[in-house]
């Protein structure tokens, strides 16, 4: 299969005709350069409008409560709606296998004191499970555990800008801080990409704050994220009958919108996903044009080579070449200068993009990329183009009379 | 060597077909140093494309080297011409990027040869036709005589049986004509046969024999008086 007299022939015909070589490689190689850097761009727009959703799970679901706005079964309206922890084991039992993480909360702003230094911020009593619907991700320490919850220890996992409040520059893992009038020992520190009002937390066990602040077991809302494996409308369907068996539960009429208030992202996710589906397809159809355009060009310079060597193949032919020869000989040409071009534009292409960086993101442009079998992908596609659109006219050219080819100037 | 019975050709001009041979009978033998007369328009390219196998022709019989030639596709008449046959044109038809060496080593690429020994041959070829030293020249570099010299070598390193020559002198000045002819006779000198289609009286007489063609016919089949020939 290879043969090296076959590659010289191919090496001294590129070489000795510079213009053509540049040409179609030129062709090519801009195509896929284009191809990257649009595709990239648009991937960096894509890559914004990911981050600007990505403040909580995008499949967590929040349980509230409110006072009734109607008459119900001889209750009267304005009664106020508390969750209790038999609430929390209600929803477990009837919704198991629907649920993936599960946390109750009970948030107070409180006073926090380390040192000389103080500030109000909201404290919550939450479940481990908390950490994944929030999105929060530990960067020192740890994050609360079961253990935490069953011994009801005094320990607190604080977000960043709590740390960088209180404590300035120093670490507070391990230290012990204040809330009114108790004291904690700071287990983690963790960030949050939902933002700044995010890492402004401070995380305690439910056990411990539920029975230091709240009257028997009572708690404020629950937090829960849906198994990842439903569909949206499958989401959908799960909280309707959440929310209608809480209402049967607590006597609310079906009717009241305001006790008992189930809040599924699931919904904006929907939209947050039609969105990007839109994008999606926009980038896609850059893609395409930009490839299009490439296979059109390639294809007029593999036309324009072949006819200019009309002549050249005749007296290869009268000489004794094969068609076959002919063929297999621009075939591999064409190949060859699609692929070595198509690389290099691929290289060009992503180092622009890696240059470019975030340096853009002013323009909504993060983290412009692409996806290696993206463009790996498109190359081949330009190549296929490139042998294709060189297969036909030198088929053409080498099944002419060599008589005709060798009058052709 | 050639023979050629009743042979018919015409070519499609618009809606009209031009008879452009009609109904040849040649024969030509080993050895010969045949040239083809005849004005423009009187079917002698044809002629020469057809034994060249560059054509097909309509009717009639056509064997080259005993072959009949026949329902010939385009890779068997390239094999063919590639062992039977060598060129040489009035336009030199030299590869314009590839110097005189490898021009003349070209056919024998085609035959499958390695570059080395192909390049030797090639080598000795040019040395026969007195331009080894421009061995490495681009034809562009090279004079009139000089290209027909390496399309001469080129016709004749594959050691064909026939060599055919369309009007070889066409483009050269007189001086460089006669010995471009001069070579040819010293190649049919060592057995080859020659096959040349000219409109030169002159270069016509340097031949062994005349066939003049008029309008698709042969009028006249003749050999020249040569005094050299003992």
């Amino acid at each position: 299969m290879f043969d090296i007299d076959r590659w010289q022939e191919i090496f001294q015909a590129l070489n000795k005709n510079k213009l053509r070589t540049a040409l179609s490689g030129f062709t090519i190689a801009f195509a896929i350069l284009l191809f990257t850097l649009l595709f990239g761009v648009g991937n960096g727009l894509k890559h914004t409008f990911e981050k600007q959703f990505a403040g909580d799970a995008t499949n967590s679901v929040y349980i509230n409560s409110g006072r009734t706005t109607k008459p119900y079964k001889g209750l009267q309206s304005g009664r106020r709606i508390q969750y209790r922890n038999d609430d929390m084991k209600f929803i477990n039992e009837k919704f198991e296998d629907k649920i993936q993480f599960f946390s109750p909360n009970i948030q107070r702003n409180m006073q926090v004191i380390y040192k000389g230094e103080q500030n109000r911020y909201n404290v919550r009593g939450v479940y481990p499970d908390y950490q994944p619907l929030e999105s929060a991700v530990i960067q020192d320490g740890r994050f609360l555990t079961y253990l935490d919850l069953e011994r009801r220890s005094k320990v607190v996992a604080i977000g960043r800008l709590v740390e960088k409040d209180l404590f300035g520059n120093k670490h507070a893992l391990g230290k012990n801080i204040n809330i009114e009038g108790i004291s904690y020992k700071v287990v983690g520190v963790f960030n949050d990409p939902g933002g700044d009002n995010d890492e402004r937390y401070i995380y305690t066990p439910f056990t411990t704050f539920q029975g230091m602040y709240k009257p028997n077991d009572e708690l404020d809302y629950i937090g829960l994220t849906f198994n990842p494996k439903l569909t949206v409308d499958q989401a959908l369907a799960f909280t309707n009958s959440l929310t209608k068996l809480l209402k049967e539960k607590h006597s609310v009429d079906p009717r009241d919108q305001g006790a008992i208030r189930v809040r599924n992202y699931a919904e904006g996710t929907k939209n947050v996903e039609q969105f990007m589906g839109v994008l999606n397809i926009i980038i896609l159809f850059i893609g395409i044009g930009t490839l299009v355009a490439g296979i059109i060009g390639i294809s007029n310079i593999m036309v324009y080579i072949v006819k200019e060597r009309t002549k050249e193949l005749g007296i290869r032919k009268a000489l004794g070449a094969t068609p076959k020869s002919i063929v297999g000989m621009i075939m591999m040409e064409s190949i060859f200068v699609t692929a070595i071009a198509g690389y290099s534009g691929l290289l060009l292409g992503v180092f622009a993009l890696e240059s470019l960086g975030d340096s853009l993101e002013k323009y909504f442009i993060l983290n412009p990329s692409v996806e290696t079998y993206v463009v790996v992908g498109a190359t081949i596609v330009l190549v296929i183009a490139g042998t294709i659109a060189g297969y036909i006219p030198a088929k053409r050219a080498a099944s002419i009379k060599p008589i005709v080819a060798l009058n052709d100037e | 060597m050639i023979k050629i019975e009743k042979l018919h050709k015409s070519y499609p001009i618009g809606k009209d077909s031009l008879h452009v041979l009609k109904g040849l009978d040649l024969h030509i033998k080993e050895g010969e140093f045949v040239s083809i007369m005849g004005s423009s328009g009187s079917g002698k390219s044809t002629l020469l494309n057809i034994v060249g196998l560059l054509d097909n022709h309509d009717a009639g019989n056509y064997y080259l080297n005993g072959q009949l030639i026949e329902n010939l596709d385009e890779k068997k008449a390239a094999i063919l011409r590639n062992k039977f046959l060598g060129f040489v044109f009035q336009s030199f038809n030299l590869i314009n990027y590839k110097s005189a060496l490898e021009n003349v080593a070209l056919p024998l690429y085609y035959q499958g040869m390695g570059r080395k020994e192909r390049q030797k041959i090639a080598l000795q070829y040019l040395d026969k036709v007195g331009i080894a030293d421009w061995a490495n020249h681009l034809p562009s570099e090279l004079s009139g005589g000089q290209k027909q010299r390496v399309a001469i070598a080129r016709a004749l390193v594959t050691k064909p049986k026939v060599v055919l020559a369309d009007e070889p002198t066409g483009a050269l000045d007189s001086t460089t004509s006669h010995s471009v002819m001069e070579l040819l006779k010293e190649i049919n000198r060592e057995g080859m046969t020659v096959f040349v289609i000219t409109h030169e009286e002159d270069i016509a007489e340097e031949t062994d024999r005349i066939v003049r063609l008029k309008d698709g016919v042969i009028i006249s089949d003749e050999k020249t008086l040569k005094k050299s020939k003992a």
